[in-house]
């Protein structure tokens, strides 16, 4: 990882007190991000890599309970006051939502969602900010951005719902974005677009990016590093190529394996990993994976492994009995 | 995608958990007051209490004493009795009323809203159109054409209170009348009349019943209002509200006269708004108590 | 917009007539001739038949109702036989007592709710906001004529600051006009809040959970912009339709209020009527107070779809 750090998550846990228990949302995670790079983040739902993304953002509701550090440009997020955080957000920290229908304020219009920020942290006044909205509306691919400053998100298509959205968060030309599922509601056809919007504007912007998904297909050539997260840790981390070719866990080749192949037959059935994600009110003793692993045995179900590095160093792992296999053939 | 992200938020913003105790403790003390009033009430001839009609113009307005506990009002009659027997009369157009109200409207929201269509249409026109008219107004007109009595008080209280028990019955019906129960019912051969009594009455009836709680709580301050103006029970049978407008000329020199039912009166509303309050929460847990 | 203006006008008129129609038959229904009571001790079989001909009571009921609605669209609405003044004339001059009664009774009770809802939606769960739901739930279950005499205890017997009961129009004389209605809107006020506090509470508190709440978080913005601009728009729904349902309610007069404080409104008017038998003023006074509320609750409708940008293009 080369290139000076940008952010750095130090043993970041997050609970939250919910009536059924105490519910273990992220387990220790630590990750670093170097400025301009690309980090996905990949799970199944429940995985915690949303509830991860918002200690980042600071944004976890009132009860959840952060632990570890998160370092943002030499501060750390957890411990920063309200004031200095809102200052940091839009103009250092930006995100993107998973559904712009929600995400976007449906009573208010395009122009004073966008412009809002523009006013409040770029301190434009309403001309200039409405010039220059129109102008970021331009830049994601919007026709007629200018009609579209006076109409309501409803107004508009899903695609369209999530240019704007990214719009509004590139607009204070933001030092990291995080873009949390931002596919997902979106039709098949749309996701490419968006994704590459979203990898041209980053390059063209020298911005760091975290892409959180549940599916391994989108991270593939879009990220620099990639991040398996279970049950709310994270068991296996390595450059996006090493990923790929070199698994070594079981989680992470089977995530794989169900990604539905161009070239397979028709009706190939996919492979789904059996049993379901642990309950996170229930910490279990060993490694939260081993239920449903096929190489687990019982040291896995007594231990939980640590995450160490392979024979690459950038490559680390959480497994006892990790894969060492070249994957390449089955990509 | 992210369901247990989301669960995990209704779960966390769901509220407190000391919410079901306090619902407890506040809950029991409402029944037991209302058992309190609905005690004094059924059993007031058997107790030792003078006769609230017996006047003894010596004491007028006189503060408590050994012989009258509450004191006396502007004619002299002890206001402890006259308490505890206008709370039969407050009870009584309180209880029946609703009765009325949630045994038709009752009925016809049920009706509306499992066979739809043109009746339902009908229904809720009816509805709206007898929303607009002013309740106290038709009231006040019914009672002085008819002339004032208990029991003319009581029905037109019941039959301003249909359209409120309609609603509730119509949308409780709405809801269920789209469920596999019913669908699997139907399917299975059942008559209509079955459907509606053994399937739909059963689930409707929890929501009623807390309806019916806050209707008895409405109808009491109405009859309260009515009673208040003098427009309500005719006198001499004297209820809450009489005894509150007549108090109210005492307001200078013997304020507890007013005071005295008026709080009596409100601790009694408040205990049927919080028992109802408390069941419409287990029947609709998404609107929560209070 | 225009589109579903009209959509909505053309349900307003079968309404109105419904309401119309109902007013008539109960006051035609109401036992008590009223050609007796019109002439009193002087009420002969003969008199009798000659003004129950005159007036043209004994035509059928249906004839009877086309009558008087024509009368009704043409703005006559009938005379009261005891003051002489037409019903239109009597509405008119009593209506600005009313109406003041009621703008003041809503005012008060929107500056003690919406503030009361708003903080209470941002601390939710926090004692202030369980301290003040009960608040709002006790309030509720005092009747309005209570609250009456505690106010009228407190400021006109003991403290003495206030009148009790009186009236000065508002053009003589502002400030004694003011003085007699403090009272009896702080009345009405008080038994307001606690719905639009609850309502309003409820309702951001829904809204508080939006994505879009968090997403506004997100962009930094000033916690009292969020509140105020991002979450109590799309929450102002509901605040809209029980502040129109209050005003509705309060257009029928506050028949019990304006007794008890003695002011030349609506409710007294109509307390008059019936005390005296007037049919003809009670009829057509209903009548007036029924459209009332159902013009009401269409202006309502109409500033709903103004809020919500999502009912005006259709989709809700």
């Amino acid at each position: 990882m080369s290139g000076p750090t940008l952010l750095s998550v130090e043993d970041v846990a997050v609970n939250l007190p919910t009536s059924r228990g105490n519910l273990r949302a992220v387990d220790g995670v630590t990750l670093t991000l170097g400025a301009g790079k690309t980090l996905g983040i990949v799970g199944e739902s429940g995985c915690g890599k949303t509830m991860l993304s918002r200690a980042i953002l600071q944004l976890l509701p009132k009860k959840a309970k952060v632990f570890g550090r998160v370092l943002f440009d030499g501060q750390d997020l957890v411990r920063l006051s309200p004031e200095a955080l809102r200052k940091l957000r839009s103009r250092s920290l930006a995100v993107v939502f998973q559904d712009p229908m929600t995400s976007l304020n449906p009573v208010l219009t395009i122009g004073t969602q966008l412009v809002e920020t523009l006013q409040r942290h770029l301190e434009l006044d309403a001309g200039p900010a409405r010039k220059r909205g129109a102008e970021l509306l331009a830049a994601v691919g919007i026709p007629a951005p200018e009609q579209r400053l006076s109409q309501y998100p409803h107004q508009l298509s899903g695609g369209m719902r999530q240019r704007v959205a990214i719009a509004i968060a590139l607009s204070c030309e933001p030092k990291l974005l995080i873009a949390d599922e931002p596919t997902t509601a979106l039709d098949v056809t749309i996701q490419a677009q968006i994704l590459d919007l979203l990898a041209r504007e980053q390059r063209r912007r020298r911005m760091a990016m975290i892409l959180i998904t549940h599916d391994l297909g989108v991270v593939a050539g879009r990220a620099d590093e990639v991040a398996v997260m279970y049950a709310g840790r994270v068991v296996e981390r390595a450059p996006t190529p090493a990923l790929f070719k070199n698994m070594q866990m079981p989680y992470t080749a089977a995530l794989l394996a169900a990604i539905p192949k161009m070239d397979a037959a028709p009706h190939t059935p996919l492979p789904a990993i059996a049993g379901r994600p642990p309950d996170p009110t229930h910490l279990m003793q060993g490694c939260a994976f081993a239920p449903r692993c096929r190489c687990a045995d019982g040291q896995c179900l007594r231990e939980k492994p640590s995450l160490v590095s392979a024979e690459l160093p950038d490559h680390h792992y959480a497994c006892f009995h990790p894969l060492r296999i070249n994957a390449g053939a089955n990509t | 995608m992210a369901t247990l992200e989301l669960s995990i938020r209704d779960e966390v913003v769901a509220g407190p958990v000391h919410k079901t105790r306090r619902l407890g403790m506040l809950f029991w003390i409402a029944v037991g007051w209302m058992i309190l009033v609905f005690a004094l009430a059924i059993l007031a001839p058997a107790l030792p209490l003078p006769r609230p009609t017996d006047m003894d113009m010596l004491v007028r307005r006189a503060p408590p004493s050994a012989s009258h506990w509450l004191g006396t009002d502007g004619l002299g009659r002890d206001e402890l009795a006259r308490l505890i027997y206008g709370a039969r009369i407050s009870l009584v157009v309180g209880l029946c009323a609703p009765v009325i109200g949630v045994t038709v409207g009752g009925a016809l929201g049920m009706l509306a809203g499992y066979f739809r269509g043109r009746f339902d249409a009908l229904a809720v026109g009816g509805m709206d159109v007898l929303l607009a008219f002013p309740p106290l107004i038709f009231a006040l007109a019914v009672t002085a054409f008819l002339g004032q009595s208990v029991f003319n008080l009581t029905c037109i209280l019941g039959v301003l209170s249909i359209p409120a028990f309609m609603r509730v019955a119509r949308a409780s019906t709405l809801t269920l009348a789209r469920r596999e129960f019913v669908i699997a019912a139907q399917a299975l051969g059942a008559t209509h009349a079955r459907i509606l009594l053994r399937e739909l009455l059963p689930n409707v009836t929890l929501p009623l019943l807390a309806f019916f709680l806050l209707g008895v709580a409405v109808v009491i301050v109405v009859e309260g209002a009515l009673s208040f103006l003098g427009l309500g029970v005719p006198p001499p049978i004297s209820s809450w509200g009489s005894m509150i407008g007549e108090g109210r000329e005492s307001l200078e020199i013997a304020p507890w006269l007013a005071f005295i039912p008026a709080a009596a009166m409100f601790l009694t509303v408040l205990s049927f708004n919080i028992v109802g309050d408390s069941l419409r929460a287990l029947s609709d847990p998404r609107q929560g108590a209070l | 917009m225009l589109e579903f203006l009209a959509r909505r006008l053309f349900y307003l008129v079968p309404v109105l007539l419904a309401v119309s129609l109902l007013t008539f038959l109960t006051a035609s229904l109401l036992p008590g001739d009223l050609a007796y009571v019109i002439l009193g001790d002087q009420a002969t079989p003969e008199n009798v038949e000659a003004l129950r001909r005159d007036l043209g009571l004994d035509q059928p009921i249906w004839w009877r109702y086309l009558g008087w609605l024509g009368h009704v669209l043409e703005g006559d609405l009938g005379r009261s036989f005891r003051t002489g003044q037409t019903v239109l004339q009597a509405v008119v001059e009593r209506f600005p007592v009313s109406f003041e009664l009621m703008l003041l009774a809503q005012i008060i009770a929107l500056v003690i709710g919406v503030p009361l809802g708003i903080i209470c939606a941002a601390r939710s769960g926090g004692p202030f906001d369980r301290f003040m739901t009960s608040t709002a739930f006790g309030m509720l279950s005092v009747p309005t004529f209570l609250s009456a005499i505690l106010l009228i205890y407190l400021f006109a017997v003991r403290l003495r600051w206030l009148p009790a009961t009186g009236y000065a129009p508002l053009t003589e004389n502002p400030l004694a006009n003011l003085r007699f209605f403090i009272l009896p809107a702080l009345t009405l006020g008080l038994a307001g809040w606690p719905g639009i506090m609850r309502v309003l509470r409820s309702d951001m508190i829904a809204t508080l959970q939006e994505d879009f709440i968090t997403l506004a978080k997100a962009k930094g913005l000033k916690p009292f912009r969020i509140l105020f601009l991002h979450a109590l728009k799309p929450s102002s729904l509901t605040l809209v339709t029980i502040t129109g349902i209050n005003i509705g309610h309060l257009m029928g007069g506050a028949v019990v209020v304006e007794q008890i404080f003695a002011l030349p409104g609506i409710g007294r008017l109509l307390l008059g009527a019936i005390n005296t038998r007037d049919l003809i003023v009670l009829q057509g006074v209903v009548l007036c107070v029924a459209c009332g509320y159902v013009l009401i609750n269409f202006i309502v409708d109409t500033v709903y779809a103004v809020l919500d940008p999502r009912i005006r293009h259709g989709h809700a």
